[in-house]
């Protein structure tokens, strides 16, 4: 499958610059590319990022590693799906200018799965079976997680998602499933209650989407909650298809002090937009996860009632005063502006506290395969293990978000959260989390499970 | 909240839903009624009516500074006579070169679903955008509790609706007046008849039947998109908006008899209002789980519908 070259692909380290345009690879002299490997080689040692790595070998092959992206194009997710691929695609196109992976170019392979748990896991197979993919990568809503990831532990493909579900660390899943480019529910919301209950009030009620991930929601804050002396007074699940929401809001009881809101969906903005309506100008304090409003615009009319309420951002969505050189490169190189809209158009809202994950995913992808000096489906089981040996991640160009420790026992990822105010329809960032605040006891130890 | 505010609001919610399904079903039901034709593409004419009417309200504002009430009133009449354009010649280009058969038509409206669907995916997008209300102020509702001192006024936390809901209900029934003056008092509305009794002797006092049947195909995707027009400020435009419609609507199609525009009508009321009590006090999935039992009582029971003729 794999063809013996002499060839290989030009090669950057240096300080990361976030270059959208792809090099094509093949096209240096060989001088020129055993020169950067040796200095890839070398600086990959300074920076301390593989440890113990001796061997940083040359390619053996030049034909491409491929990627299986399990993007959400159509369906609920849909607009995930386009920040999702969009930033892949940059981080693709940034890690091929710098040389791809072992000295052989990264390629995406993109399917979609219209936010289906049932057509996920045919997605799962066709890289497999059709596509030849080297692992697959991208998941984000968590009933497609939880329906996928069992074909991918059969079919023994290294499958890494990008969904926030509590299902990795849980032990739900199996030993080829990983998340190491984004943060779960459960260290979010523990992060978030001590806040909520210090700053907004301690009787809370919650309106959550009705499937797994609202479950964790509730489930985690909840406990959470209860740890800080406050207490969950009513839980309102809404299907994530619900398209009008009035009828649901008169269950909220008239105690509430904290409206803790997470939704997903087409129709996050009528949900807000409603809830203004309904409370009028009497409403208590509001607290939701900027899953609610992802890729919506925060100046959107009937949203104004928003102002000075908090959110939860898995990354900052405008660019903050003490914003750092990787996030602004980072914006450059997905094309974002500082308000985190589409630079081609400043209605095209992202999905900025999630897609950060695509990036920061691709980039362990990367430094698992060269960790292991990946060559082929054949090392998948290396893979998962030189990413299961993976510890501290600092922030730097790979992870812009921030500084993270990967577990590699639950296969989750830990990172800082954010809290920010609305003020004059923008996010301002008003508390920013330690990773400590989000450890919680291990529930599982996938690396004692057979690969 | 206490029974009566909360009653009062799960009566207007459910008027809402009501309205819209109404203009919404009322189309199904004409183009069943007078062309025998199940059409599965339903509720993608709903979609597409709140698709362009997007498309008018923010290219209106967008390139000439059109406020949202104009903009908003251009979209009520340009987007559900464009979505009437589209039927219309769907009807041409396949309805009519199947000869309206019952099967055949099932089959090719499954088609046209995925057609519309998916092109609007491929333009228009997969996000839900927002179309902005013409008006819509919150207007807070009071009640009456017994204090020491007798009975008094109060505004309960969370009791009100918005003028643009009110609007919709009011704007729903007025458009289903024009709909049965159009009907029965028109010409067109006699010559939609005349073809619907007797094609042939129709064909045969010099009507163009074939034009008859494209106009009453575009006629019942108009009055789709017009709900959704209607209730896109509310709600918001997005490629996969019909389903629900279009499973609605039939129920109450088949509740009301099939092809009785008056009886399509009352059923949508009793549905709607039944989903809005049932939602508020229950919960969603509860109230379609209602609906559907209620369509099979009525297959069971009275096959013809509740105000539909047995022969139809």
């Amino acid at each position: 499958m794999v063809q013996p070259t002499s060839k290989s692909s030009d090669s950057s380290q240096g300080p990361a610059t976030a270059d959208t345009q792809a090099t094509t690879p093949g096209s240096v002299s060989r001088r020129g590319a055993l020169k950067t490997l040796v200095l890839g080689a070398s600086s990959l040692a300074a920076t301390g990022t593989l440890p113990g790595l001796g061997g940083y070998v040359q390619a053996q092959s030049a034909a491409p590693i491929r990627i299986g992206f399990q993007v959400h194009r159509t369906g609920i997710g849909a607009a995930y799906g386009r920040w999702y691929d969009r930033t892949s695609r940059a981080a693709v196109a940034k890690i091929n200018a710098e040389g791809g992976i072992n000295g052989r170019p990264v390629e995406l392979i993109a399917e979609d799965d219209g936010t289906d748990p049932k057509r996920g896991a045919e997605v799962v197979e066709k890289f497999v079976n059709r596509h030849h993919c080297d692992v697959g990568f991208g998941t984000l809503f968590s009933h497609v997680v939880i329906g996928s990831s069992p074909r991918a532990g059969e079919l023994k493909l290294p499958y890494f998602v990008v969904s926030e579900g509590h299902h990795v660390a849980s032990g739900k899943l199996n030993r080829y499933t990983l998340q190491p480019g984004i943060t779960d529910v459960r260290s979010q919301v523990q992060a978030m209650a001590p806040f909520v209950s210090s700053t907004l009030g301690k009787k809370v009620t919650m309106l959550y989407s009705d499937f797994a991930f609202g479950h964790d929601h509730r489930d985690f804050f909840t406990d959470a909650i209860a740890a800080q002396g406050g207490e969950v007074i009513a839980t309102i699940p809404i299907p994530p298809t619900e398209t009008a929401f009035t009828k649901y809001f008169p269950k909220i009881p008239r105690s509430t002090e904290v409206i803790y809101h997470v939704l997903v969906g087409p129709a996050v903005l009528t949900f807000v937009k409603e809830m203004g309506e309904f409370f009028g100008p009497s409403s208590p304090a509001i607290f939701g996860f900027i899953d609610s409003l992802e890729a919506v615009d925060i100046a959107s009319p009937g949203l104004e009632f928003l102002e000075g309420s908090h959110f939860w951002e898995g990354h900052p969505r405008y660019a903050q005063a003490d914003q750092s050189e990787y996030d602004k490169a980072y914006r450059k190189a997905v094309g974002v502006d500082e308000n985190g809209a589409s630079v081609s158009d400043s209605r095209d809202v992202s999905t900025y506290a999630h897609m950060f994950g695509c990036w920061e995913t691709l980039h362990v992808i990367k430094a698992g395969m060269q960790a292991c000096d990946y060559q082929g489906p054949a090392d998948r089981a290396k893979l998962v293990e030189a990413v299961e040996s993976i510890d501290k991640m600092p922030h730097s160009m790979e992870h812009p978000q921030g500084a993270k420790i990967f577990n590699g026992k639950t296969h989750q990822v830990f990172g800082h959260q954010y809290i920010s105010k609305v003020e004059q329809s923008r996010l301002n960032l008003v508390h920013t989390t330690s990773i400590e605040d989000t450890f919680y006891p291990d529930e599982v130890d996938y690396t004692t499970r057979t690969l | 909240m206490e029974f009566g505010p909360h009653l009062i609001l799960a009566l207007l919610e459910g008027s809402v839903t009501a309205a819209v399904l109404a203009l919404t079903a009322a189309g199904l039901a004409i183009v069943f009624g007078m062309l025998r034709v199940v059409n599965v593409a339903h509720g993608e004419f709903f979609m597409l009516g709140a698709v362009f009417a997007w498309f008018v309200t923010s290219g209106l504002s967008e390139l000439a500074n059109v406020p949202p009430a104009p903009a908003f009133l251009c979209a009520l009449i340009v987007a559900p006579i464009a979505t009437g354009a589209v039927a219309a010649l769907a009807d041409r280009l396949v309805l009519s070169r199947i000869g309206y058969d019952p099967e055949r038509t099932i089959v090719a409206t499954i088609g046209l679903l995925y057609v519309l669907q998916q092109l609007t995916l491929m333009t228009y997008g997969p996000e839900a955008r927002p179309v902005e209300a013409p008006f819509n102020t919150r207007i807070a509702l009071p009640w009456f509790e017994q204090g020491s001192d007798g009975w008094a006024l109060y505004w309960p936390w969370g009791f009100g609706t918005t003028s643009y809901k009110l609007f919709v209900i009011g704007a729903a029934a007025g458009l289903l007046i024009i709909l049965w003056l159009l009907l029965r008092h028109t010409r067109l509305g006699l010559v939609m008849r005349a073809t619907q009794q007797d094609r042939d002797m129709a064909s045969a006092f010099g009507i163009r039947v074939n034009r008859v049947y494209a106009m009453v195909f575009g006629l019942g995707a108009a009055l789709a998109a017009l709900g959704a027009v209607l209730v896109v400020p509310i709600q918001q435009a997005h490629y996969l908006m019909g389903g629900d419609p279009l499973l609605m609507s039939f129920i109450v199609v088949i509740i009301g008899g099939l092809g009785s525009v008056a009886g399509t009508v009352v059923a949508a009321i009793m549905i709607g209002l039944a989903d809005g009590v049932v939602s508020v006090f229950f919960s969603a999935t509860l109230a379609k789980i209602i609906a559907t039992i209620a369509v099979a009582l009525v297959l069971v029971f009275r096959p013809h519908g509740l105000f539909g003729r047995r022969s139809a």
